[in-house]
C-alpha cells in the first residue's frame, strides 16, 4: 500500500515536472511574458492553465465521489473555505516574488536539471523562506 | 506576440492536469508543489516518503527530457533577486497555503472561493510586480 503511494506520487510528479517544461512554464522569461500585458504580451500560459483545469476539472468534482482514492484509505483534501488576512497577504508575496523571477515552486524545481546555478540558488531561498515561516507566523 | 505557443501551452498543460488528475485519483491528495514541499521540510512527518518521491520527480523527469529534447530556460533576474523572489515565494506559498498549482490548477479545479481568491490575489500582484520593473523602474 505504502510503496504504491510512493510509486504514484513520483509517476505524478514526473508527469508534472514534464507539462512544465513541454508547456514552457518552466521558463521564467514566458512566464514574465505573460505577466507583462503593457509590454509584448504572451499569453500561452492562459492555455496552460486552461489545459490543465480542463484535465483536472472532471477528476476533482467526479471523481472524489468515489468512497475512497485507490492507493489510500481516505480522501484528504483541504476542508477550509474562508477567506482570511493571511491567505490574501500569502498569496501577495508571492505574487511579488512570481513577478521578480518569473519562477514559482514547480517551475523552479523542475529547471534545476537545465540550469542548475539559477535555479538552487531559488529554491534554496524558496526553502529558506517556508523555513522563515514556519518558525515565525507559523509557530 | 511572437512568443506565443498555444499548441505546446495546451498539450503540456493538459499533463499538468492529468498529473494533478491521477495524484488525486490514486493517493487522494493535491498536487500543490508548495504543500509538498513544505511537508518534506517539517520534521517528524511520519508520511513523508511519497513527498519526497513526488519532487523527485518532478525534477528528475525534466532534467531527463533535456537531456535529449533542447528547452529553453532564460533567467533574466540577477542573483540578489533570484534570492529576495525566492523568499518571497517561499513565505508567500507556506502563508497563503499554496501557490500556482495547488490554489490555481487544483483549487480552480474543485471550485474552492478560498482558492480562486488567493490565484486572483498572486495573479494581481504578479502583473502588478512586473509591470512596476519593466515599466516603471525600467521604463
Amino acid at each position: 500500500m505504502n510503496r504504491n503511494t510512493v510509486l504514484a506520487a513520483f509517476a505524478a510528479g514526473a508527469i508534472f515536472g514534464l507539462g512544465l517544461v513541454i508547456s514552457g512554464m518552466a521558463n521564467p522569461a514566458k512566464v514574465l511574458g505573460f505577466l507583462d500585458i503593457a509590454g509584448n504580451w504572451d499569453p500561452t500560459l492562459a492555455f496552460v492553465m486552461g489545459g490543465a483545469i480542463l484535465v483536472a476539472f472532471p477528476a476533482f468534482q467526479w471523481g472524489t465521489r468515489r468512497a475512497k482514492p485507490m492507493f489510500a484509505e481516505k480522501w484528504s483534501l483541504p476542508d477550509r473555505s474562508d477567506i482570511d488576512a493571511r491567505l490574501l497577504a500569502g498569496a501577495a508575496l508571492f505574487g511579488i516574488g512570481w513577478g521578480i523571477a518569473g519562477f514559482c515552486p514547480g517551475p523552479a524545481l523542475a529547471a534545476i536539471g537545465i540550469v542548475p546555478i539559477e535555479a538552487l540558488i531559488f529554491a534554496a531561498s524558496m526553502i529558506a523562506g517556508a523555513l522563515a515561516y514556519r518558525f515565525t507566523l507559523g509557530r | 506576440m511572437e512568443n506565443f505557443t498555444p499548441v505546446s501551452g495546451l498539450i503540456g498543460g493538459m499533463l499538468i492536469g492529468a498529473s494533478a488528475a491521477l495524484f488525486l485519483m490514486l493517493n487522494g491528495r493535491i498536487a500543490g508543489i508548495s504543500g509538498i514541499l513544505g511537508g518534506a521540510l517539517e520534521q517528524g512527518s511520519a508520511d513523508g516518503a511519497w513527498r519526497y518521491a513526488f519532487l523527485a520527480g518532478l525534477v528528475a523527469a525534466p532534467a531527463a527530457w533535456a537531456a535529449f529534447i533542447p528547452v529553453t530556460v532564460e533567467i533574466e533576474a540577477s542573483a540578489p533577486l533570484l534570492i529576495a523572489a525566492g523568499l518571497l515565494v517561499g513565505f508567500g506559498t507556506r502563508l497563503g497555503s499554496g501557490c500556482t498549482s495547488g490554489h490555481g490548477v487544483c483549487g480552480i479545479s474543485r471550485l474552492s472561493f478560498r482558492s480562486i481568491a488567493a490565484t486572483a490575489t498572486f495573479m494581481a500582484f504578479g502583473f502588478l510586480t512586473v509591470f512596476v520593473m519593466r515599466h516603471v523602474i525600467g521604463g
